[in-house]
Protein backbone atom coordinates (compact mmCIF):
# COMPACT_ATOMS: atom_id res chain seq x y z
CA UNK A 1 0.00 0.00 0.00
CA UNK A 2 0.89 3.40 -0.62
CA UNK A 3 1.93 4.40 2.77
CA UNK A 4 1.54 8.51 1.85
CA UNK A 5 -2.27 8.21 0.51
CA UNK A 6 -4.70 8.24 3.00
CA UNK A 7 -7.45 6.25 1.09
CA UNK A 8 -6.38 4.63 -2.60
CA UNK A 9 -9.08 5.94 -5.08
CA UNK A 10 -11.50 3.64 -6.48
CA UNK A 11 -14.35 3.43 -8.60
CA UNK A 12 -16.30 1.33 -6.03
CA UNK A 13 -19.11 3.56 -4.03
CA UNK A 14 -19.48 3.90 -0.84
CA UNK A 15 -16.66 3.63 1.17
CA UNK A 16 -17.65 6.78 3.30
CA UNK A 17 -20.83 5.56 4.61
CA UNK A 18 -19.49 2.09 4.82
CA UNK A 19 -16.34 3.31 6.64
CA UNK A 20 -18.38 5.63 8.58
CA UNK A 21 -21.01 3.19 9.85
CA UNK A 22 -18.15 0.67 10.71
CA UNK A 23 -16.81 3.39 13.36
CA UNK A 24 -19.42 4.82 14.88
CA UNK A 25 -21.07 1.31 15.58
CA UNK A 26 -17.76 -0.15 16.75
CA UNK A 27 -17.20 3.20 19.03
CA UNK A 28 -20.90 2.62 20.48
CA UNK A 29 -20.80 -1.02 21.56
CA UNK A 30 -17.05 -1.97 21.99
CA UNK A 31 -14.51 1.03 22.22
CA UNK A 32 -16.48 3.34 24.44
CA UNK A 33 -17.76 0.46 26.68
CA UNK A 34 -14.54 -1.11 27.22
CA UNK A 35 -12.92 2.83 27.55
CA UNK A 36 -15.80 2.71 30.65
CA UNK A 37 -13.65 0.18 32.51
CA UNK A 38 -10.46 1.86 32.29
CA UNK A 39 -11.59 5.45 33.00
CA UNK A 40 -13.75 3.53 36.41
CA UNK A 41 -10.28 1.87 37.17
CA UNK A 42 -8.40 5.27 36.66
CA UNK A 43 -11.03 7.22 39.16
CA UNK A 44 -10.27 4.39 41.79
CA UNK A 45 -6.97 5.29 43.96
CA UNK A 46 -3.88 3.46 43.10
CA UNK A 47 -3.91 1.82 46.91
CA UNK A 48 -8.04 0.96 46.80
CA UNK A 49 -6.61 -1.11 43.93
CA UNK A 50 -3.34 -2.42 44.95
CA UNK A 51 -5.47 -3.80 47.90
CA UNK A 52 -7.87 -5.18 46.33
CA UNK A 53 -5.73 -7.19 43.67
CA UNK A 54 -3.25 -8.38 46.32
CA UNK A 55 -6.53 -9.52 48.59
CA UNK A 56 -5.75 -13.42 49.48
CA UNK A 57 -8.60 -14.65 47.92
CA UNK A 58 -8.68 -12.32 44.52
CA UNK A 59 -4.69 -13.84 44.45
CA UNK A 60 -5.66 -17.18 44.75
CA UNK A 61 -8.31 -16.76 42.09
CA UNK A 62 -5.86 -15.04 39.71
CA UNK A 63 -3.64 -18.01 40.26
CA UNK A 64 -6.05 -20.73 39.19
CA UNK A 65 -7.50 -18.43 36.59
CA UNK A 66 -4.17 -18.45 34.98
CA UNK A 67 -2.49 -21.85 36.21
CA UNK A 68 -5.43 -23.91 35.38
CA UNK A 69 -5.12 -22.29 31.63
CA UNK A 70 -1.89 -22.99 31.24
CA UNK A 71 -2.48 -26.48 31.95
CA UNK A 72 -5.31 -26.81 30.09
CA UNK A 73 -3.73 -25.55 27.15
CA UNK A 74 -1.21 -27.37 27.66
CA UNK A 75 -3.34 -31.02 27.69
CA UNK A 76 -5.07 -28.94 24.55
CA UNK A 77 -1.61 -28.79 22.70
CA UNK A 78 -1.03 -32.42 22.89
CA UNK A 79 -3.78 -33.83 22.50
CA UNK A 80 -5.40 -31.31 19.66
CA UNK A 81 -2.23 -32.25 17.56
CA UNK A 82 -2.87 -35.33 18.01
CA UNK A 83 -6.82 -35.45 17.14
CA UNK A 84 -5.67 -33.03 14.42
CA UNK A 85 -2.85 -35.33 13.04
CA UNK A 86 -5.51 -38.67 13.31
CA UNK A 87 -8.34 -36.56 11.25
CA UNK A 88 -5.65 -35.12 8.61
CA UNK A 89 -3.74 -38.54 7.88
CA UNK A 90 -6.35 -41.98 9.05
CA UNK A 91 -9.08 -42.11 7.27
CA UNK A 92 -11.74 -44.20 9.82
CA UNK A 93 -15.08 -45.03 9.95
CA UNK A 94 -17.37 -42.03 11.41
CA UNK A 95 -14.03 -39.51 10.43
CA UNK A 96 -16.44 -36.83 8.95
CA UNK A 97 -18.66 -36.93 12.03
CA UNK A 98 -15.81 -36.82 14.53
CA UNK A 99 -14.64 -34.29 12.30
CA UNK A 100 -17.81 -32.26 12.63
CA UNK A 101 -18.18 -32.98 16.23
CA UNK A 102 -14.81 -30.97 17.42
CA UNK A 103 -16.42 -27.87 16.57
CA UNK A 104 -18.82 -28.67 19.59
CA UNK A 105 -16.93 -26.50 22.49
CA UNK A 106 -18.12 -23.67 19.87
CA UNK A 107 -21.43 -24.10 19.68
CA UNK A 108 -22.40 -25.31 22.82
CA UNK A 109 -24.07 -22.82 25.33
CA UNK A 110 -20.71 -22.95 28.12
CA UNK A 111 -23.90 -23.31 30.80
CA UNK A 112 -24.94 -26.89 29.01
CA UNK A 113 -21.10 -27.60 28.86
CA UNK A 114 -20.83 -26.63 32.42
CA UNK A 115 -24.03 -28.86 33.98
CA UNK A 116 -23.53 -31.99 31.57
CA UNK A 117 -19.31 -31.94 32.54
CA UNK A 118 -20.74 -32.09 36.13
CA UNK A 119 -22.68 -34.59 35.37
CA UNK A 120 -19.97 -37.09 34.37
CA UNK A 121 -17.30 -35.85 36.30
CA UNK A 122 -19.15 -35.64 39.62
CA UNK A 123 -18.90 -38.23 42.52
CA UNK A 124 -22.13 -39.97 41.09
CA UNK A 125 -21.53 -39.51 37.34
CA UNK A 126 -20.05 -42.11 34.97
CA UNK A 127 -16.01 -40.92 35.41
CA UNK A 128 -16.30 -39.43 38.68
CA UNK A 129 -18.05 -42.71 40.24
CA UNK A 130 -15.07 -44.56 38.14
CA UNK A 131 -12.31 -41.91 39.71
CA UNK A 132 -13.65 -41.62 43.01
CA UNK A 133 -12.27 -45.56 44.16
CA UNK A 134 -8.76 -44.27 43.08
CA UNK A 135 -8.69 -41.42 45.25
CA UNK A 136 -9.35 -38.82 42.41
CA UNK A 137 -12.32 -36.21 42.66
CA UNK A 138 -12.68 -34.26 39.62
CA UNK A 139 -15.63 -31.88 40.09
CA UNK A 140 -16.01 -29.36 42.68
CA UNK A 141 -11.83 -29.36 42.92
CA UNK A 142 -9.78 -27.67 40.87
CA UNK A 143 -8.93 -30.64 38.38
CA UNK A 144 -12.47 -29.70 37.84
CA UNK A 145 -11.80 -26.21 36.46
CA UNK A 146 -8.78 -27.91 34.15
CA UNK A 147 -11.44 -30.20 32.97
CA UNK A 148 -13.68 -27.32 31.77
CA UNK A 149 -11.47 -25.56 30.24
CA UNK A 150 -9.72 -28.51 28.27
CA UNK A 151 -13.08 -28.92 26.73
CA UNK A 152 -13.68 -25.13 26.12
CA UNK A 153 -9.92 -24.64 24.32
CA UNK A 154 -9.83 -28.07 22.11
CA UNK A 155 -10.85 -26.72 18.93
CA UNK A 156 -8.54 -23.66 18.92
CA UNK A 157 -5.75 -26.57 18.56
CA UNK A 158 -7.26 -28.31 16.32
CA UNK A 159 -8.84 -26.22 13.95
CA UNK A 160 -5.26 -23.98 13.61
CA UNK A 161 -3.14 -26.81 13.54
CA UNK A 162 -5.26 -29.30 10.89
CA UNK A 163 -5.18 -26.85 7.84
CA UNK A 164 -1.15 -26.46 8.54
CA UNK A 165 -0.86 -30.61 8.61
CA UNK A 166 -3.62 -30.54 5.33
CA UNK A 167 -0.83 -28.34 3.58
CA UNK A 168 2.44 -30.35 4.52
CA UNK A 169 4.10 -31.54 1.68
CA UNK A 170 4.88 -35.49 1.87
CA UNK A 171 8.35 -34.37 -0.29
CA UNK A 172 9.98 -33.67 2.98
CA UNK A 173 8.79 -36.45 4.72
CA UNK A 174 10.01 -38.72 1.99
CA UNK A 175 12.69 -36.58 1.62
CA UNK A 176 13.67 -37.75 5.04
CA UNK A 177 12.81 -41.35 4.69
CA UNK A 178 15.23 -41.59 1.79
CA UNK A 179 17.40 -40.43 3.88
CA UNK A 180 17.19 -42.91 6.26
CA UNK A 181 15.34 -41.46 9.16
CA UNK A 182 12.36 -43.38 10.61
CA UNK A 183 8.80 -42.63 11.53
CA UNK A 184 9.51 -40.69 15.18
CA UNK A 185 12.75 -38.71 13.94
CA UNK A 186 11.10 -37.42 10.98
CA UNK A 187 8.66 -36.45 13.10
CA UNK A 188 10.47 -34.60 15.39
CA UNK A 189 12.63 -33.22 13.00
CA UNK A 190 10.77 -32.37 9.86
CA UNK A 191 6.79 -32.34 10.86
CA UNK A 192 6.91 -30.53 14.27
CA UNK A 193 9.14 -28.07 13.47
CA UNK A 194 6.79 -27.33 10.50
CA UNK A 195 3.65 -27.55 12.72
CA UNK A 196 4.96 -25.88 15.53
CA UNK A 197 4.43 -22.32 14.84
CA UNK A 198 0.64 -22.95 14.46
CA UNK A 199 0.69 -25.27 17.35
CA UNK A 200 2.07 -22.75 19.58
CA UNK A 201 -0.93 -20.18 17.93
CA UNK A 202 -3.30 -22.82 19.14
CA UNK A 203 -1.95 -23.07 22.32
CA UNK A 204 -1.89 -19.52 23.52
CA UNK A 205 -6.20 -19.25 21.43
CA UNK A 206 -6.98 -21.92 24.00
CA UNK A 207 -5.08 -20.46 26.88
CA UNK A 208 -6.64 -16.57 25.91
CA UNK A 209 -9.92 -18.25 25.90
CA UNK A 210 -9.27 -20.34 28.90
CA UNK A 211 -8.65 -17.40 31.27
CA UNK A 212 -11.71 -15.39 30.49
CA UNK A 213 -14.57 -18.62 30.43
CA UNK A 214 -16.75 -18.67 32.98
CA UNK A 215 -20.14 -20.39 32.22
CA UNK A 216 -18.67 -23.59 31.76
CA UNK A 217 -16.18 -23.67 34.72
CA UNK A 218 -18.59 -22.43 37.98
CA UNK A 219 -20.88 -25.69 37.91
CA UNK A 220 -17.60 -27.85 38.20
CA UNK A 221 -15.57 -25.75 39.80
CA UNK A 222 -17.48 -25.79 43.09
CA UNK A 223 -16.17 -22.39 43.79
CA UNK A 224 -14.89 -22.79 47.25
CA UNK A 225 -13.13 -19.56 48.14
CA UNK A 226 -9.23 -19.77 48.18
CA UNK A 227 -9.21 -23.50 46.53
CA UNK A 228 -11.64 -23.22 43.56
CA UNK A 229 -12.89 -19.86 42.64
CA UNK A 230 -12.04 -18.04 39.51
CA UNK A 231 -11.23 -14.65 38.51
CA UNK A 232 -14.24 -13.98 36.79
CA UNK A 233 -16.35 -15.31 39.33
CA UNK A 234 -14.67 -13.02 42.09
CA UNK A 235 -16.06 -10.24 39.43
CA UNK A 236 -19.74 -11.04 39.43
CA UNK A 237 -19.25 -11.66 43.45
CA UNK A 238 -18.27 -8.22 44.32
CA UNK A 239 -20.64 -6.82 41.72
CA UNK A 240 -23.65 -8.30 43.57
CA UNK A 241 -22.39 -6.32 46.38
CA UNK A 242 -22.09 -3.50 44.48
CA UNK A 243 -18.32 -2.87 45.01
CA UNK A 244 -18.13 -1.33 42.00
CA UNK A 245 -14.36 -0.31 42.07
CA UNK A 246 -13.22 -3.73 43.32
CA UNK A 247 -14.67 -5.53 40.31
CA UNK A 248 -13.14 -3.22 37.95
CA UNK A 249 -10.03 -3.67 39.20
CA UNK A 250 -10.14 -7.10 39.01
CA UNK A 251 -11.56 -6.80 35.59
CA UNK A 252 -8.47 -4.71 34.72
CA UNK A 253 -5.87 -6.80 35.70
CA UNK A 254 -7.95 -9.83 33.49
CA UNK A 255 -8.19 -7.44 30.40
CA UNK A 256 -4.18 -6.20 29.98
CA UNK A 257 -3.21 -9.73 30.18
CA UNK A 258 -6.09 -10.39 28.01
CA UNK A 259 -4.90 -7.82 25.11
CA UNK A 260 -1.36 -8.67 25.45
CA UNK A 261 -2.59 -12.59 24.72
CA UNK A 262 -4.08 -10.64 21.70
CA UNK A 263 -0.85 -8.54 20.44
CA UNK A 264 1.34 -11.92 21.28
CA UNK A 265 -1.05 -13.69 19.29
CA UNK A 266 -1.09 -11.49 16.78
CA UNK A 267 2.65 -11.66 16.51
CA UNK A 268 2.58 -15.23 16.73
CA UNK A 269 0.65 -15.25 13.42
CA UNK A 270 2.75 -12.86 11.76
CA UNK A 271 5.72 -15.20 12.73
CA UNK A 272 4.01 -18.10 11.78
CA UNK A 273 3.34 -16.78 8.23
CA UNK A 274 6.87 -15.20 7.33
CA UNK A 275 8.43 -18.41 8.69
CA UNK A 276 6.80 -20.44 5.95
CA UNK A 277 4.25 -22.75 7.97
CA UNK A 278 1.69 -21.78 5.08
CA UNK A 279 2.59 -20.49 1.95
CA UNK B 1 -3.17 -7.86 6.86
CA UNK B 2 -3.21 -9.57 10.72
CA UNK B 3 -6.18 -11.79 9.36
CA UNK B 4 -6.75 -15.64 8.97
CA UNK B 5 -9.80 -17.65 9.80
CA UNK B 6 -7.70 -20.43 11.15
CA UNK B 7 -5.49 -17.88 13.41
CA UNK B 8 -8.30 -15.72 15.95
CA UNK B 9 -10.02 -16.17 19.02
CA UNK B 10 -13.19 -18.06 19.49
CA UNK B 11 -12.59 -18.38 15.77
CA UNK B 12 -15.16 -20.66 13.92
CA UNK B 13 -13.40 -23.00 11.52
CA UNK B 14 -13.78 -25.80 9.50
CA UNK B 15 -13.60 -29.18 8.18
CA UNK B 16 -11.01 -30.10 5.13
CA UNK B 17 -11.53 -32.17 1.97
CA UNK B 18 -10.99 -36.41 3.00
CA UNK B 19 -7.56 -37.32 2.11
CA UNK B 20 -7.62 -39.91 -0.97
CA UNK B 21 -7.62 -43.26 0.39
CA UNK B 22 -3.76 -44.62 1.38
CA UNK B 23 -3.05 -47.47 -0.71
CA UNK B 24 -2.67 -51.06 1.97
CA UNK B 25 1.00 -51.40 1.42
CA UNK B 26 2.91 -49.26 3.61
CA UNK B 27 5.04 -46.74 2.81
CA UNK B 28 8.23 -45.26 4.20
CA UNK B 29 6.44 -42.22 4.54
CA UNK B 30 3.57 -44.12 6.93
CA UNK B 31 3.14 -45.09 10.85
CA UNK B 32 2.78 -49.24 11.53
CA UNK B 33 -0.76 -50.24 11.15
CA UNK B 34 -0.51 -50.62 14.85
CA UNK B 35 0.40 -47.79 15.52
CA UNK B 36 -2.29 -45.76 13.22
CA UNK B 37 -4.69 -47.79 15.14
CA UNK B 38 -3.07 -47.05 18.39
CA UNK B 39 -3.73 -43.25 17.90
CA UNK B 40 -6.76 -42.98 16.46
CA UNK B 41 -8.13 -45.39 19.64
CA UNK B 42 -6.21 -42.63 21.83
CA UNK B 43 -8.02 -39.76 20.11
CA UNK B 44 -11.58 -41.39 20.15
CA UNK B 45 -11.33 -41.48 23.60
CA UNK B 46 -10.04 -38.35 24.40
CA UNK B 47 -12.59 -36.83 22.70
CA UNK B 48 -15.38 -39.21 24.02
CA UNK B 49 -13.70 -38.37 27.90
CA UNK B 50 -14.36 -35.16 26.99
CA UNK B 51 -16.57 -34.19 23.86
CA UNK B 52 -19.04 -36.92 23.64
CA UNK B 53 -19.81 -38.29 26.91
CA UNK B 54 -20.79 -34.66 28.45
CA UNK B 55 -23.36 -34.42 25.02
CA UNK B 56 -24.76 -37.41 25.43
CA UNK B 57 -25.42 -37.06 29.56
CA UNK B 58 -27.20 -33.74 28.63
CA UNK B 59 -30.05 -36.00 26.76
CA UNK B 60 -29.81 -38.90 29.42
CA UNK B 61 -30.44 -36.60 32.24
CA UNK B 62 -33.33 -34.45 30.38
CA UNK B 63 -34.93 -38.16 29.79
CA UNK B 64 -34.21 -39.79 32.83
CA UNK B 65 -37.89 -39.35 34.23
CA UNK B 66 -39.65 -39.94 31.02
CA UNK B 67 -40.62 -38.50 28.20
CA UNK B 68 -43.88 -36.45 30.27
CA UNK B 69 -41.70 -34.74 32.36
CA UNK B 70 -39.27 -33.67 30.06
CA UNK B 71 -42.47 -32.15 28.09
CA UNK B 72 -43.69 -30.32 31.10
CA UNK B 73 -40.18 -29.24 31.86
CA UNK B 74 -40.63 -27.17 28.92
CA UNK B 75 -43.79 -25.94 28.63
CA UNK B 76 -43.62 -24.29 32.62
CA UNK B 77 -44.65 -20.64 31.84
CA UNK B 78 -41.07 -19.46 33.04
CA UNK B 79 -39.22 -21.90 30.72
CA UNK B 80 -41.33 -20.88 28.07
CA UNK B 81 -40.98 -16.96 28.71
CA UNK B 82 -36.83 -17.74 28.84
CA UNK B 83 -37.31 -19.07 25.63
CA UNK B 84 -39.33 -16.03 24.02
CA UNK B 85 -36.26 -13.83 25.74
CA UNK B 86 -33.65 -15.91 24.10
CA UNK B 87 -35.67 -15.99 20.41
CA UNK B 88 -35.89 -12.25 20.99
CA UNK B 89 -32.84 -10.93 22.00
CA UNK B 90 -31.13 -13.47 18.62
CA UNK B 91 -33.64 -11.67 16.73
CA UNK B 92 -32.38 -8.39 17.90
CA UNK B 93 -28.08 -9.13 17.90
CA UNK B 94 -27.97 -11.37 14.99
CA UNK B 95 -29.38 -8.46 12.36
CA UNK B 96 -27.59 -5.86 13.86
CA UNK B 97 -24.37 -7.37 13.68
CA UNK B 98 -25.23 -8.99 10.09
CA UNK B 99 -25.47 -5.30 8.67
CA UNK B 100 -22.31 -4.10 10.64
CA UNK B 101 -20.63 -6.97 9.40
CA UNK B 102 -21.44 -6.26 5.67
CA UNK B 103 -20.70 -2.51 6.26
CA UNK B 104 -17.19 -3.47 7.71
CA UNK B 105 -16.36 -6.01 4.98
CA UNK B 106 -17.18 -3.88 2.33
CA UNK B 107 -14.79 -1.13 3.43
CA UNK B 108 -12.59 -3.48 4.62
CA UNK B 109 -12.08 -5.69 1.73
CA UNK B 110 -13.17 -3.09 -1.30
CA UNK B 111 -11.18 -0.49 -0.04
CA UNK B 112 -7.09 0.29 0.75
CA UNK B 113 -6.86 2.59 3.20
CA UNK B 114 -4.49 3.59 6.06
CA UNK B 115 -5.22 2.35 9.45
CA UNK B 116 -7.08 -1.65 8.10
CA UNK B 117 -5.02 -3.58 10.10
CA UNK B 118 -5.44 -2.14 13.41
CA UNK B 119 -9.63 -1.50 12.69
CA UNK B 120 -9.41 -5.41 12.02
CA UNK B 121 -7.56 -5.79 15.11
CA UNK B 122 -9.92 -3.63 17.03
CA UNK B 123 -13.13 -5.87 15.69
CA UNK B 124 -11.54 -8.95 16.85
CA UNK B 125 -11.61 -7.08 20.75
CA UNK B 126 -14.73 -8.70 21.92
CA UNK B 127 -13.43 -12.20 21.21
CA UNK B 128 -10.32 -11.64 23.81
CA UNK B 129 -12.62 -10.00 26.78
CA UNK B 130 -14.19 -12.04 29.40
CA UNK B 131 -17.92 -12.95 28.75
CA UNK B 132 -18.47 -11.53 32.89
CA UNK B 133 -16.50 -8.27 31.84
CA UNK B 134 -18.42 -7.57 28.66
CA UNK B 135 -21.50 -7.63 30.72
CA UNK B 136 -19.25 -5.31 33.74
CA UNK B 137 -18.80 -3.13 31.24
CA UNK B 138 -22.41 -1.85 30.58
CA UNK B 139 -23.51 -2.45 34.08
CA UNK B 140 -20.62 0.80 34.74
CA UNK B 141 -21.99 2.31 31.52
CA UNK B 142 -25.68 1.87 32.25
CA UNK B 143 -26.03 0.76 35.67
CA UNK B 144 -28.05 2.95 38.56
CA UNK B 145 -24.38 3.70 39.60
CA UNK B 146 -22.77 3.96 36.56
CA UNK B 147 -22.04 7.01 33.90
CA UNK B 148 -25.72 7.10 32.32
CA UNK B 149 -27.54 6.05 35.58
CA UNK B 150 -28.54 9.26 37.10
CA UNK B 151 -30.05 10.31 33.81
CA UNK B 152 -31.66 6.89 32.65
CA UNK B 153 -33.35 7.01 36.09
CA UNK B 154 -34.93 10.48 35.42
CA UNK B 155 -36.02 9.54 32.65
CA UNK B 156 -37.28 6.10 33.57
CA UNK B 157 -35.61 4.21 31.46
CA UNK B 158 -34.34 0.33 32.44
CA UNK B 159 -31.28 -1.15 30.58
CA UNK B 160 -29.60 -3.07 33.44
CA UNK B 161 -31.89 -5.79 34.43
CA UNK B 162 -33.89 -5.47 31.46
CA UNK B 163 -33.79 -6.51 27.89
CA UNK B 164 -32.17 -3.89 26.48
CA UNK B 165 -29.11 -4.76 28.69
CA UNK B 166 -29.40 -8.30 28.10
CA UNK B 167 -29.60 -7.46 24.11
CA UNK B 168 -26.62 -5.18 24.09
CA UNK B 169 -24.59 -7.38 25.76
CA UNK B 170 -25.46 -10.04 23.64
CA UNK B 171 -24.65 -8.21 20.60
CA UNK B 172 -21.11 -7.24 22.67
CA UNK B 173 -19.94 -10.76 22.62
CA UNK B 174 -21.20 -11.43 19.00
CA UNK B 175 -19.97 -8.56 17.47
CA UNK B 176 -16.81 -10.11 15.16
CA UNK B 177 -18.40 -13.41 14.00
CA UNK B 178 -19.89 -12.21 10.88
CA UNK B 179 -17.34 -9.59 9.97
CA UNK B 180 -14.40 -12.27 10.22
CA UNK B 181 -16.30 -14.66 8.13
CA UNK B 182 -16.84 -11.76 5.54
CA UNK B 183 -13.87 -9.89 5.53
CA UNK B 184 -11.18 -12.57 4.47
CA UNK B 185 -14.06 -14.08 1.68
CA UNK B 186 -14.62 -10.63 0.00
CA UNK B 187 -10.91 -9.72 0.00
CA UNK B 188 -10.28 -12.94 -1.89
CA UNK B 189 -12.92 -12.29 -4.29
CA UNK B 190 -11.36 -8.85 -5.30
CA UNK B 191 -12.83 -5.84 -6.37
CA UNK B 192 -13.06 -6.78 -9.74
CA UNK B 193 -16.49 -8.03 -10.55
CA UNK B 194 -17.54 -4.82 -9.03
CA UNK B 195 -15.60 -2.76 -10.86
CA UNK B 196 -16.95 -3.71 -14.45
CA UNK B 197 -20.99 -3.57 -12.29
CA UNK B 198 -20.32 0.20 -12.18
CA UNK B 199 -18.70 0.74 -15.09
CA UNK B 200 -20.99 -0.42 -17.03
CA UNK B 201 -23.22 1.57 -15.55
CA UNK B 202 -25.12 0.29 -12.40
CA UNK B 203 -25.73 1.79 -9.09
CA UNK B 204 -23.78 1.85 -5.86
CA UNK B 205 -26.75 -0.40 -4.47
CA UNK B 206 -27.54 -2.36 -7.59
CA UNK B 207 -23.68 -3.59 -7.67
CA UNK B 208 -23.76 -5.00 -4.25
CA UNK B 209 -27.30 -6.59 -4.56
CA UNK B 210 -26.71 -8.31 -8.03
CA UNK B 211 -23.51 -8.78 -7.66
CA UNK B 212 -21.43 -8.90 -4.28
CA UNK B 213 -24.29 -10.21 -2.40
CA UNK B 214 -24.40 -13.81 -4.68
CA UNK B 215 -20.88 -13.87 -4.02
CA UNK B 216 -21.00 -13.77 -0.47
CA UNK B 217 -24.40 -15.57 0.69
CA UNK B 218 -22.50 -18.94 1.93
CA UNK B 219 -20.35 -16.49 4.01
CA UNK B 220 -23.42 -14.26 5.11
CA UNK B 221 -25.41 -17.69 6.34
CA UNK B 222 -22.06 -19.09 7.88
CA UNK B 223 -21.67 -15.80 10.19
CA UNK B 224 -24.85 -15.57 10.64
CA UNK B 225 -25.24 -19.33 11.88
CA UNK B 226 -22.16 -19.15 14.51
CA UNK B 227 -23.41 -15.32 15.59
CA UNK B 228 -27.15 -16.69 16.36
CA UNK B 229 -25.61 -20.11 18.71
CA UNK B 230 -23.27 -17.90 20.66
CA UNK B 231 -26.20 -14.97 20.77
CA UNK B 232 -28.55 -17.88 22.02
CA UNK B 233 -25.99 -19.53 24.34
CA UNK B 234 -24.15 -16.64 25.79
CA UNK B 235 -23.76 -17.17 30.23
CA UNK B 236 -21.34 -14.68 31.54
CA UNK B 237 -22.33 -11.31 29.59
CA UNK B 238 -26.04 -11.51 30.32
CA UNK B 239 -26.21 -13.14 33.79
CA UNK B 240 -24.04 -9.87 34.65
CA UNK B 241 -26.70 -7.55 33.32
CA UNK B 242 -29.90 -9.55 33.21
CA UNK B 243 -31.10 -9.44 37.16
CA UNK B 244 -32.10 -12.77 36.92
CA UNK B 245 -36.03 -11.60 37.04
CA UNK B 246 -38.07 -14.81 36.37
CA UNK B 247 -40.36 -14.74 33.87
CA UNK B 248 -38.84 -11.19 32.39
CA UNK B 249 -35.41 -11.23 32.28
CA UNK B 250 -34.44 -14.87 32.32
CA UNK B 251 -32.55 -16.24 28.64
CA UNK B 252 -32.01 -19.59 28.56
CA UNK B 253 -28.90 -20.39 29.21
CA UNK B 254 -29.53 -18.45 32.98
CA UNK B 255 -33.25 -20.48 33.22
CA UNK B 256 -30.99 -23.60 33.20
CA UNK B 257 -28.64 -22.13 36.18
CA UNK B 258 -31.60 -21.45 38.55
CA UNK B 259 -33.36 -24.63 37.82
CA UNK B 260 -29.97 -26.60 38.37
CA UNK B 261 -29.22 -24.07 41.48
CA UNK B 262 -32.51 -25.22 42.47
CA UNK B 263 -31.32 -29.02 42.28
CA UNK B 264 -33.92 -29.74 39.77
CA UNK B 265 -31.63 -31.39 37.49
CA UNK B 266 -34.14 -33.04 35.26
CA UNK B 267 -35.90 -29.83 34.27
CA UNK B 268 -32.38 -27.71 33.89
CA UNK B 269 -30.81 -30.72 31.74
CA UNK B 270 -34.49 -30.23 29.55
CA UNK B 271 -33.51 -26.97 28.72
CA UNK B 272 -30.33 -27.51 28.51
CA UNK B 273 -31.24 -30.18 25.81
CA UNK B 274 -32.86 -27.69 23.68
CA UNK B 275 -29.79 -25.34 23.66
CA UNK B 276 -27.60 -28.83 22.95
CA UNK B 277 -30.24 -29.42 19.94
CA UNK B 278 -29.86 -25.82 18.91
CA UNK B 279 -25.63 -27.00 18.93
CA UNK B 280 -26.39 -30.00 16.57
CA UNK B 281 -28.32 -27.84 14.22
CA UNK B 282 -25.89 -25.19 14.18
CA UNK B 283 -22.37 -27.92 13.42
CA UNK B 284 -24.88 -29.48 11.07
CA UNK B 285 -25.73 -26.38 8.97
CA UNK B 286 -21.85 -25.57 9.37
CA UNK B 287 -21.07 -28.78 7.82
CA UNK B 288 -23.20 -27.86 4.90
CA UNK B 289 -22.48 -24.67 4.19
CA UNK B 290 -18.76 -26.00 3.84
CA UNK B 291 -19.80 -29.18 1.55
CA UNK B 292 -21.94 -26.75 -0.69
CA UNK B 293 -19.35 -24.34 -0.91
CA UNK B 294 -16.95 -26.95 -1.59
CA UNK B 295 -14.86 -26.92 1.46
CA UNK B 296 -14.75 -23.10 0.06
CA UNK B 297 -15.06 -21.70 3.60
CA UNK B 298 -12.20 -23.80 4.83
CA UNK B 299 -9.60 -22.26 2.27
CA UNK B 300 -7.75 -19.21 3.79
CA UNK B 301 -7.50 -16.37 1.96
CA UNK B 302 -4.31 -15.95 0.14
CA UNK B 303 -2.27 -13.77 3.17
CA UNK B 304 -2.18 -10.60 1.06
CA UNK B 305 -5.05 -10.24 -1.57
CA UNK B 306 -4.77 -7.32 -2.22
CA UNK B 307 -1.11 -6.77 -2.64
CA UNK B 308 -1.35 -10.11 -4.92
CA UNK B 309 -4.11 -8.95 -7.01
CA UNK B 310 -2.23 -5.08 -7.43
CA UNK B 311 0.74 -7.28 -8.37
CA UNK B 312 -1.16 -9.78 -11.56
CA UNK B 313 -2.85 -5.99 -12.12
CA UNK B 314 0.67 -4.87 -13.28
CA UNK B 315 2.23 -7.94 -14.34
CA UNK B 316 -0.22 -8.60 -17.01
CA UNK B 317 -2.02 -4.89 -17.73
Amino acid sequence: MNQRVLVRPSVLPGFGLSLGFTLAYLSLVVLVPLSAVFLKAATTSFDVFWATVTAPRVLASLRLTFGASFIAAVVNAVFGLLVAWVLVRYPFPGRKLVDALVDLPFALPTAVAGIALTAVYSSKGVLGGALEPYGIKVAFTPVGVVVALVFIGLPFVVRTVQPVLEDLEREFEEAAASLGANRWQTFRRVILPAVGPALFTGFALAFARAIGEYGSVIFIAGNIPLVSEIAPLIIITKLEQYDFAGATAVAVVMLVVSFALLLAINALQHWARTRGGRR
Amino acid sequence: MSWGRAMTIDGAMSIGDPLPATPSRRLPTEEALWLRWTLVTVAIAFLALFLFLPLAAVFHQALRKGWDAYVAALVDPDALSAIRLTLLVAAIAVPANLIFGVAAAWAIAKFDFRGKSVLVTLIDLPFSVSPVISGLVFVLLFGAQGWFGPELREHDIKIIFAVPGIALATIFVTFPFVARELIPLMQAQGTEEEEAAIVLGASGWQTFRRVTLPNIKWGLLYGAILCNARAMGEFGAVSVVSGHIRGETNTMPLYVEILYNEYQFQAAFAVASLLALLALVTLALKSFIEWRTGGGMDVLPPEEPQAELEFRRRVSP
